[in-house]
């Protein structure tokens, strides 16, 4: 009896799938292997011989539980859609408050606040060139500057995403605040984004020269803090789009990120916290490129490996601590200089990706961002984006669409596999903070950068308008973003220098010897001083100085 | 062997805030691959470093390279090269620099801007022309 023919799924017989084989070799001609940025190679065609319903139960089951490959909620974007977080920050408080508020207006659900770079370097803006001041990002030093950022925002009601690393100033700052409001911490929702300071330090840089001991005490208080007084904040969200921006694989991305998540969940563990104390609280972060199937592949993979790891590795009993749960950006690097519109179809296609992959929230890029910091038109687009994929396309109806795809399965089942390899890499050099000491992380993702740069240069990877299809441009027309005006930030340095010479200083000195005294005992918690110093007076700068000198500097690796 | 000879030297680096160097790492293999000596620093290097360096390495060529707007230091950093009597050396500015700062990197003695897209070839080119013509104007002078 030939089964084949009775299998009830309809699958292809044997005669028809050798009959295929056939005439896909006599039609095709040459057929160079194809593969994915991951390296995968990718098939013609998948069929039940490469993945069958057999394996439903162990492979695929439903969402909200183990597994958990289709979903980390059982109603998912049907019962709630994701948060559509779209990141904000420019020039002065009071222009980032008007451009929040008109970004609410637009379908926003979510605050998002993105300090100008001089604040990520650790420094107030009266000590910096005013040529940076506000260029990208908006810029809070004080108490009083996050008091003008967040004017009319719903604290207690509206999620805010803060990217804010080590030591946390921001929250601080927001922190102090809500407490002059009357909301107790435990009503504030959100995330302190960029707190995962080991893709800092091997991706981009961005930390704040604290060093890497330093910046891990400092990420451990804020953790124990949060589950003592902000339960509904989430401390830690562990960053793979850094990695991935700076040139990683999606795989490798996703490896190195899983292996950072079980670092700082180890460490937890060793200072006596219980598993299901935080890992509800641990969230993600990762970019969306272009490579649809991959990347959504890339997501039920992780899901299910992180499921098994919290469940099996680190002891979590809970299954909030089993949960994957993730904002997504879509991806700046694949974004092109030429023909920037194309970009709009670029921003919607990394968007589907990371909702078929089944994410939490997510920002999609102004379709100008390789030309500046994005217009206000640009952003209101990407916005419009996610508003189209959920209601007109109709992305939020159906859980987890691409399950049972015989090629989907396949290349989740893959994706797993590359992943595991690069968290076994890491595992063996004796875990992600010492591959990040010797090296090794670094040397991993600018190998990747390299050799995909080189699969552009040599058209193995079409780039639209940069390697292929180009046309004749006219020369781009003045975007009229150019900096923020550099009156109004001279205003705000003045602004900043005033509070520093009205506020009571011999609150602000105690407050800093506070902070001082918890920065050497370990006894004591960091983070609940810097809320006191925020309150006290005490700007950004001077958190950040009095940590880095307690706590030592750090300096970059230079691999090139 | 004279000056002329040897390989061009270009210093690769970034300065102000931003630590995205996915870009100058790049390009300093593109250079290094061609036979160029790079000397290539860290992130975040302040104006006067970049100007002590290129006296120390004796570069030829400086490429400074921009994600997150630090392209506006630039004027400060040609300013500086000229009061250490370094003019001679060539500046090129990678990155995003948006269309509308174009002019005012030039106006301040930029000598090549190289945006995302551009190809190998144009930047090995590119830096290979600006260091025999920064040699050839030393050697007169």
């Amino acid at each position: 009896m030939n089964k084949q023919s009775k299998n009830p799924t309809g699958a292809p017989t044997r005669s028809s799938a050798s009959r295929w084989a056939e005439d896909y070799a006599s039609q095709i001609g040459t057929d160079l292997p194809r593969r994915n940025r991951s390296g995968i190679e990718i098939k013609p065609l998948y069929t039940p011989a490469d993945w069958n319903g057999d394996r439903f139960e162990a492979q695929l089951g439903y969402p909200g539980q183990p597994p958990a490959t289709r979903g980390v909620y059982a109603s998912m974007h049907r019962g709630r859609s994701w948060s559509q977080r779209q990141l904000i920050g420019y020039a002065t408080p009071a222009e980032y408050n008007q451009r929040l508020r008109n970004m609410i207006d637009a379908g926003v659900t979510a605050v998002s606040l993105i300090p100008c770079n001089s604040v990520y370097r650790g420094f107030d803006i009266d000590e910096v060139d005013i040529e940076l001041v506000g260029t990208c990002g908006v810029t809070v030093n004080t108490i009083e500057d996050m008091e003008v950022c967040l004017e009319g925002i719903p604290l207690d009601r509206m999620s805010v995403s803060l990217n804010d690393p080590s030591p946390f100033t921001l929250l601080g700052f927001m922190a102090a605040l809500a407490r002059r409001r009357g909301i107790p911490w435990s009503a504030i929702t959100g995330t302190s984004n960029q707190s995962d300071y080991i893709s800092h330090y091997v991706a981009n840089h961005m930390f704040y020269r604290l060093s890497l001991p330093g910046s891990r005490r400092v990420l451990l208080d804020h953790i124990k803090f949060a589950n003592q007084h902000m339960t509904g904040w989430n401390p830690v969200s562990v960053v793979g789009q850094h990695m991935q921006q700076a040139g990683a694989t999606p795989a490798e991305s996703m490896g190195l990120t899983l292996s950072t998540a079980i670092q700082y969940a180890n460490d937890c563990i060793t200072l006596g916290l219980e598993p299901d104390s935080f890992l509800p609280r641990f969230t993600f972060f990762f970019d969306i490129s272009i490579s649809l199937f991959e990347e959504a592949a890339k997501f039920r993979a992780a899901r299910r490996i992180w499921s098994r790891i919290t469940r099996e590795q680190l002891g979590a009993k809970d299954p909030r601590s089993w949960r994957f749960k993730f904002h997504g950006q879509t991806s700046g690097s694949d974004l092109t200089r030429q023909q920037p519109l194309n970009n709009i179809a670029r921003v919607t296609i990394q968007a589907l990706s990371g909702i078929l992959g089944g994410l939490q929230s997510l920002h999609t890029d102004g379709y100008d961002e390789v030309l500046s910091v994005p217009t206000e038109d640009a952003a209101r687009v990407a916005v419009a984006t996610q508003n189209i994929l959920r209601e007109e396309a109709g992305l939020a109806d159906v859980i987890d669409p691409l399950g049972g795809s015989y090629y989907v399965e396949t290349l989740t089942d893959q994706m797993e596999e590359a992943i595991l390899a690069v968290m076994k890499r890491i595992e063996d050099a004796g875990g992600m903070y010492a591959a990040v000491e010797s090296g090794l992380v670094q040397s991993m993702i600018g190998e990747s950068a390299i050799a995909f740069q080189n699969r552009v240069d040599n058209g193995e990877q079409t780039m639209v308008g940069v390697n292929a299809y180009q046309i004749k441009e006219e020369s781009l027309a003045d975007v009229g973003l150019t900096g923020p005006d550099r009156a109004l930030m001279e205003a705000q340095v003045d602004r900043v220098r005033r509070f520093k010479k009205d506020r009571s200083q011999d609150d602000a000195q105690q407050a800093i010897d506070a902070l001082r005294n918890a920065a050497n005992d370990d006894g004591q918690n960091t983070f609940e001083q810097v809320i006191e110093a925020a309150d006290a007076g005490v700007t950004h700068g001077e958190i950040c100085t009095a940590l880095r000198e307690e706590l030592g500097y750090g300096h970059p690796l230079v691999v090139a | 062997m004279t000056v002329s000879e040897t390989a061009p030297r270009v210093l690769v680096t970034k300065i102000g805030f931003d630590g995205h160097d996915r870009g100058s790492r790049i390009v300093a293999s593109y250079l290094r691959d061609a036979g160029m000596e790079v000397i290539y620093t860290s992130p975040w290097q302040a104006v006067d470093a970049v100007v002590n360096l290129a006296i120390e390495e004796d570069v030829d060529v400086i490429g400074v390279s921009s994600l997150a707007t630090d392209h506006h230091l630039i004027p400060k950093l040609m300013k500086a090269l000229g009061d250490a009597k370094m003019e001679h050396v060539a500046v090129i500015v990678g990155g995003i620099i948006p269309p509308g700062d174009e002019k005012a990197m030039m106006d301040a003695g930029v000598a090549e801007i190289f945006h995302p897209g551009a190809t190998r070839e144009q930047i090995v080119d590119g830096v290979r022309g600006l260091a025999e013509q920064v040699r050839g104007g030393s050697a007169v002078s």
